[in-house]
């Protein structure tokens, strides 16, 4: 038996000192994992059967693999029993409206720039508000819900939409998939929850913002958006998280399922805390996310600009299995300070026909290492798959790392791959030229960055690009002398 | 305007400039000529300020401020502008945006408040016409795979936007066909006002009969070692470079 199992063993048959019935009470559940947290989680949620059922076969998957140890990150060992899995908000009862959400979560959210009464009058955006894991508020479910759209938080869709989750959930990311997937199974807090009917366009974009709000409180979100036939939808998940002194976890599971001709774009803007310059605290990001175009000539595109946490492990990834399928991947990933990140994606040609597009570009300044890693693989049925990757980096001074793990692997001689990789680092030349028309050097740094990403920026609906851009001069600010 | 006084300056231990004298007054137009290797692109990286050049001796004044004691991006905020001979390509920045920022950070930099897009888009159209630059240029990224005359035609459309008190066009007549080279010409003829002055930077006479100097000087061996009007311009492409260096020999002698 390995220390980690003796460990989980023997926290598993110890007593549970709090004991279930007096837990049910807590807005918080004691540190640790054990079959009674999940219990205790689902309890909490007030969940059917089925799901605790679940729940406790993911754990059990879960005490069987190991954590990864590829990525090229490092970082000390997780105490998975130090953290506290489960920490709702005080709150009375499910608020119908905004005036019976707690005023003070309003104001947090106005801090923010989140107010939902903005968002409901002026953008249009539905926002699926989740701080620290339960969701408050819902708006716009009205006007979706004529069009048949279905939009609420993960626990939600558990209790109304039973027949939904149960064919869908983990049946892109299986429960097994790897070690934070399934601990993601087991213990997942709330999330998103979204399903375009057939042939309907989602006429607004669905947005979700996270946070991470109590302290020491792992995040698991869970998210699923099922496209059918013919449906569109453009989905938005941006977070901010506050200072903070301990390493947080954060394991999320995203799933798409795109069925013939539904389209998915998927759009995110990450900015964990980082952690500070000398990289104590900040959040451990380890997401798994994945689409399947399980439909032909379904397409799925991701879009993702990381600017955050200390750690960021995450492959948003699209199976192709429809024929004339494709899959879409354009990346920012900006490092500064002590901050580690390991991203790409994969690509998994399995129909005929499918096509593939890569960007990815990374950023790498102060102390940080910044890892592309990429897989796109072709399977043999797959006649013509077409795959284009362009992974560029850019590096600001001399301390900082780029690296590029690109795999490929073809089972048809029919593929056709190209990869691009491209090393540059911001020239004084180019700073010096700035500077003489006035522009000053931070300012430079921004817009010559902005300007490398703007491929990928392109991809962001309007106001997000606009937020992503003041994030990445942020996120560079004191980075060049 | 700008003064310049027993200027020595270095790159990588090496001094290039020995001791430049240099007075500018508004109005005026001054061009500077000399062999390769004289010291012309130094002087001028040294007055935009280039880091990568040492100054070990001597002064410069701009418009009675130290100029030495400024940063790049405060002289040029000042009024000092750079053309330049390699004019830097700055990939995914659309001309007008890079433009946009510089003219609101010299804005500021002024106290005055920064221009919304419809006044500065109306700025960029009237400036436009000044050295028939098209309108797709400008939304393209940043002399990215701009030719050589597309590039110094941008570096004098710049100029117009910004409207500088001193330019220095380095070497802005290498690579330009004879249309080119009368466009920029034009360009900076027209700006020219009494209030502001312009160094021309060249190796050829060639521009120097579009852009009429008020004084010509020559620079050989990090010093100007004549100057004179626009004739010495026209001595200097009869009898060439040896000339001077032969001069400067017999003085040396």
């Amino acid at each position: 038996m390995s220390k980690d199992d003796q460990i989980l063993e023997e926290l598993t048959s110890s007593e549970y000192k709090y004991g279930f019935e007096t837990a049910i009470d807590a807005d918080e559940a004691p540190k640790g994992l054990n079959e009674d947290i999940i219990r205790f989680i689902s309890a909490k949620k007030e969940e059917p059967e089925w799901m605790l059922e679940w729940r406790l076969n993911a754990f059990e998957k879960w005490k069987t693999l190991k954590e990864p140890k590829w990525p090229n990150v490092k970082y000390p060992e997780i105490n998975y029993q130090d953290i506290i899995y489960y920490s709702a908000i005080k709150q009375k009862a499910t608020p119908s409206n905004l005036d019976e959400v707690d005023p003070e979560l309003i104001e947090t959210f106005k801090k923010l720039g989140i107010s939902l009464e903005e968002q409901k009058r002026l953008t249009g955006v539905a926002v699926d508000a989740v701080l620290d894991s339960v969701s408050v508020a819902t708006t716009f479910k009205d006007k979706l819900g004529e069009l048949g759209i279905i939009f609420c938080s993960f626990s939600e869709a558990v209790k109304e939409h039973p027949e939904l989750v149960k064919k869908y959930m983990g049946s892109v990311v299986p429960v097994n998939d790897n070690y934070f997937a399934a601990l993601n199974s087991a213990v997942f807090s709330d999330g998103s929850f979204a399903y375009i009917p057939k042939g309907v366009r989602c006429p607004m974009e669905l947005s979700t913002y996270f946070r991470i709000n109590a302290a020491n409180t792992g995040q698991f979100e869970r998210t699923l958006i099922i496209a059918e036939e013919g449906s569109y939808v453009s989905y938005l998940e941006g977070c901010t998280a506050p200072m903070r002194d301990e390493n947080q976890l954060h394991a999320a599971i995203v799933e798409i399922y795109a069925a013939k001709d539904a389209e998915v774009k998927y759009s995110t803007v990450q900015n964990w805390y980082p952690g500070n310059k000398e990289g104590k605290g900040g959040i451990y990001n380890f997401v798994t996310k994945r689409g399947i175009c399980a439909g032909s000539g379904s397409k799925i595109s991701w879009t993702q600009v990381e600017t955050g946490s200390a750690i960021t492990w995450k492959y948003p990834s699209c199976i192709l299995k429809g024929d004339n399928s494709v899959g879409e991947f354009y990346s920012v990933a900006v490092t500064n300070n002590m901050q580690q990140a390991d991203t790409g994606t994969k690509m998994i040609h399995i129909g005929k026909n499918t096509k593939s597009r890569i960007v990815s570009k990374g950023v790498s300044a102060g102390k940080s290492q910044n890892s592309y890693r990429g897989l796109v693989q072709v399977m043999p049925r797959a006649e013509n798959a077409r795959n284009f990757s362009q992974c560029d980096s850019l590096l600001m001074g001399d301390k900082c790392g780029a690296h590029t793990f690109p795999y490929i692997e073809t089972g048809n001689k029919s593929a056709q791959i190209e990869h691009e990789a491209t090393t540059s680092k911001i020239g004084e030349d180019q700073i010096f030229y700035c500077n003489q028309r006035g522009i000053g050097t931070e300012d430079a740094v921004a817009l010559i960055v902005n300007g490398y990403c703007k491929e990928v920026l392109n991809q962001l609906p309007m106001e997000f690009a606009v937020e992503a851009q003041k994030l990445l001069a942020l996120t560079l600010e004191g980075s060049v002398g | 305007m700008l003064k310049v006084e027993n200027l020595k300056a270095s790159i990588e231990g090496k001094q290039i400039l020995n001791g430049v004298n240099l007075s500018v007054n508004p109005g005026e137009i001054h061009a500077i000529m000399g062999p390769n290797g004289s010291g012309k692109s130094t002087l001028a990286s040294v007055l935009a300020g280039r880091d990568s050049y040492q100054v070990t001796e001597g002064s410069i004044s701009f418009l009675n401020q130290d100029l030495l004691e400024m940063a790049p991006e405060d002289r040029a905020r000042e009024g000092l502008f750079l053309a330049f001979q390699y004019p830097v390509e700055i990939p995914g920045v659309s001309t007008t945006n890079f433009l946009k920022t510089a003219v609101n950070q010299i804005r500021e930099h002024r106290g005055q408040e920064a221009l919304d897009a419809v006044t500065f888009l109306k700025l960029i159209k009237e400036k436009m016409k000044l050295v028939e630059i098209d309108n797709s240029l400008l939304s393209r990224a940043l002399n990215d795979g701009f030719s050589g005359g597309e590039k110094k035609r941008n570096e004098i459309f710049q100029m117009a936007v910004l409207e500088p008190r001193l330019a220095i066009l380095d070497e802005t007549d290498s690579g330009l066909d004879i249309d080119a080279l009368r466009i920029v010409a034009n360009g900076v003829n027209t700006l020219r006002n009494k209030d502001n002055a312009t160094i021309v930077v060249t190796h050829y006479q060639r521009l120097l009969d579009y852009i009429i100097p008020d004084f010509v000087h020559v620079l050989y061996n990090g010093r100007i070692v004549k100057s004179g009007t626009k004739e010495l311009a026209k001595k200097l492409e009869e009898k060439g470079y040896d000339w001077i260096r032969e001069n400067e020999t017999t003085i040396a002698g």
